[in-house]
């Protein structure tokens, strides 16, 4: 089954864990995640410079090595993610800020990149909604 | 054919940005022609409060959004009339907008093919 996965809430939440567990148990049963979409506070999933402490797990760590070595589609909503700080290199430029909090393999991108994920996908799973 | 996506909107106005993102995942699915439908649903149903005053809280109005909607090529509106009749809602701002009661909401659910509750 094709899966796409939206999630809506920040890295410290359980359903953000419940997020990544449910991708990784999906492509070891042999599914296809056609994309990750990051929106609302999704995003701080996406974020260098949040900092976890040693002793509990890094969520946006672990979502990054995730991606990176399954070669997944992790799409970060750049509107969302523009409100909340988190900006990758193009963006820190487009508008003068010094800091940068996004990098690959993440991407930022439009909602429309959402739209694309539900219409491919056979289902689309959403974690962290209200 | 193209699938179709129902965005169940839960948040009150004014109570951070979830009503205005839900609202532009509509928005953007307007823009690109897909079917799509929007319910509001328990706080959500406040959005369609009419002679909010965004002014007074320094916040941009979302009510201009929501009546351009139909324009975006989304005329699949719905409230929850059990959500709006607790909250004490009787005027509301988008003629658009079809009550549903309860079974009609797990009737109106099940039609769509993919569903995002923000």
């Amino acid at each position: 089954m094709k899966f796409a996965i939206a999630l809506f809430s920040a890295a410290h939440a359980p359903s953000s864990r419940r997020a990544l567990l449910f991708a990784q148990a999906a492509l070891a049963g042999g599914h296809e995640i056609v994309r990750l979409f990051f929106y609302q506070d999704g995003v701080y999933n996406a974020s260098d410079t949040l900092v976890t402490p040693q002793d509990e797990l890094d969520l946006p760590k672990q979502w990054r090595t995730f991606i990176s070595e399954q070669k997944l589609d992790g799409v970060v909503c750049i509107a969302a993610a523009l409100r909340r700080g988190a900006l990758n290199a193009e963006e820190a430029k487009r508008y003068q800020r010094e800091a940068i909090s996004v990098s690959a393999p993440w991407e930022l991108s439009g909602l429309g990149q959402l739209h694309d994920a539900v219409q491919d996908a056979d289902r689309l799973i959403c974690f962290g909604g209200a | 054919m193209a699938k179709s996506l129902l965005i169940i909107s839960r948040q009150s106005p004014w109570s951070g940005p979830g009503a205005r993102e839900a609202l532009d995942i509509v928005l953007a699915g307007g823009a690109f022609d897909l079917p799509i439908g929007l319910l509001f649903l328990d706080d959500g149903v406040l959005q369609l409060s009419a002679g909010q005053n965004a002014k007074a809280l320094q916040q941009k109005d979302l009510s201009a959004n929501l009546q351009a909607l139909p324009m975006f090529g989304v005329e699949e509106l719905f409230y929850c009339a059990d959500s709006a009749s607790s909250r004490g809602l009787g005027n509301l701002s988008l003629d658009e907008a079809q009550p549903l009661a309860a079974e009609q909401i797990t009737a109106l659910i099940d039609r769509y093919d993919q569903v995002i509750t923000l």
